[in-house]
């Protein structure tokens, strides 16, 4: 292994109180659930639910980059791990979330209760 | 491809052509990413999964803060969030020793490992009793309801204080009617059948009961204004006789809290993970043990730990997501 460690406790402890303050925030707005947040929406989804989802992410980079070590290692190992996972999450997401809501509109709308 | 190369050298057979460590990482290490990488798949496909379910029934499914609102010795009192947030707290904390654990392991520091190592598996443990007092919770259920023909839930509330509605237990308001259904025994019964349980109430008692108490209303499962609607006294007494079980608690085929995939959802996603972190923490005991007789100190590397903490951290993200998809969203 060729790096040092000579003072990487700080780091991971401050990483801590950044994961511990961005929970605290999220479950705070998901009690609360302030109205002008929970009413307006962004491409079909709520603004507080953007909130929780771009606070996770933030999350998974720093418990990734920091405490799995991904920012010590080779740009092509980091790759070969977040771009896979990226572009079939976002992909598989998208296309159920899109279905997802297309089989509601039928149920909402037409005879169909169940199969169709 | 371009000519990208990497710094270790200029043509590609030196590079990929065996013998050295192309992207920097031993095998052990490599390996373990991509294994992390493939569960990490698993567990998107399930919550996407979760996702198309939810989105496909998005009107009427339950309000997450409205089923998980218990407290360890505060029973009774409505604390939605706060019990799965010091989960997260705690697996957090643990993928906090555990990383300190593999920091003293790049000092050589053994008996910093150890100590780490120890806080590590005792917070998978608290976690681990934590979730299945969860689902004890969630099994047990709090109010009860009724299932119609078609399959949808009716909860009971009745109005309280400043405009808002009150859920009300089944308990409360159910009418007690003498049965006639007698348990044989072997020495007066003649044919054995065999049943599914009883719930504590009958659909008739729920229905006498609703109508002995006028101030109980039913709320169904469909979200208007970002809230359950609550029928009228008419609406209640007519939407009753449709109800053909009473349900109490949660199962593997139907649950008080509304649609029969949350239940199922919930039980399968949180199971799997809860599953990742109880074999996580046997794997950290193994390691713990191995720290401790001095095995990576003959190897005078700590790596083990540091591939092990991987998993850990990764068990401790997959739960990040579930508790903003699950409890949050």
């Amino acid at each position: 292994m060729a790096h040092s460690h000579e003072s990487n406790t700080k780091r991971i402890w401050v990483v801590f109180g950044l994961l511990s303050l961005i929970t605290i925030v999220e479950v705070a707005f998901g009690i609360v659930k302030p109205a002008f947040l929970h009413d307006s929406h962004l491409f079909q989804m709520n603004l507080l639910n953007w909130i929780f989802i771009i606070l996770t992410i933030v999350k998974a980079y720093y418990i990734m980059w920091a405490f799995m070590h991904l920012e010590g290692e080779k740009s092509s190992l980091r790759w070969s791990i977040v771009a896979p996972l990226v572009f079939l999450i976002i992909y598989l997401v998208f296309i159920l979330l899109i279905e997802g809501n297309y089989v509601f509109d039928v149920f909402h709308t037409s005879h169909y209760k169940w199969i169709f | 491809m371009a000519a990208t190369v990497t710094s270790t050298a200029t043509t590609t057979g030196k590079t990929w052509g065996g013998g050295n460590e192309p992207m920097g990482a031993s095998y052990g290490k490599m390996m373990m990413w991509f294994f992390i990488v493939s569960d990490a798949l698993t567990f998107s496909g399930f919550l996407a999964a979760y996702g198309f379910s939810r989105f496909k029934f998005i009107e009427t499914w339950p309000i997450a803060d409205e089923v998980f609102n218990h407290f360890p010795f505060m029973h009774g009192t409505d604390a939605p969030m706060y019990y799965v947030a010091l989960m997260t707290f705690i697996l957090i904390f643990s993928s906090v020793t555990m990383v300190l654990a593999v920091d003293a392991g790049h000092h050589l520091k053994k008996t910093k490992v150890a100590i780490y190592m120890l806080l590590t598996i005792v917070g998978g443990f608290i976690f681990l009793g934590s979730q299945a007092w969860e689902w004890k919770n969630f099994i047990k259920g709090e109010f009860g309801a009724v299932e119609t023909k078609g399959g949808a839930i009716l909860q009971f509330v009745r109005a309280g204080e400043n405009g808002k509605y009150e859920r009300v237990a089944l308990a409360e308001f159910a009418a007690h009617l003498p049965t006639t259904r007698v348990d044989k025994v072997r020495s007066n019964g003649i044919w054995f059948e065999e049943n599914a349980a009883l719930p504590t109430y009958s659909v008739e008692e729920i229905q006498e009961g609703l109508k002995a108490h006028p101030e109980v209303l039913v709320r169904t499962e469909k979200i208007v204004k970002k809230h359950k609607e609550v029928l009228t006294r008419e609406q209640s007494l007519a939407r009753i006789a449709d109800a053909v079980y009473v349900v109490e608690g949660a199962n593997l085929v139907r649950n008080e809290y509304g649609h029969k995939l949350f239940a199922n959802f919930f039980f399968f996603i949180t199971g799997f993970h809860g599953f990742h972190v109880f074999s996580g923490v046997m794997i950290n005991i193994l390691i713990f043990f191995n720290v401790l007789l001095g095995t990576y100190e003959k190897r005078r590397s700590y790596e083990m730990v540091e591939k092990v903490g991987l998993y850990w951290h990764f068990v401790d993200l997959v739960w990040v997501f579930v508790f903003t998809f699950f409890y949050l969203v």
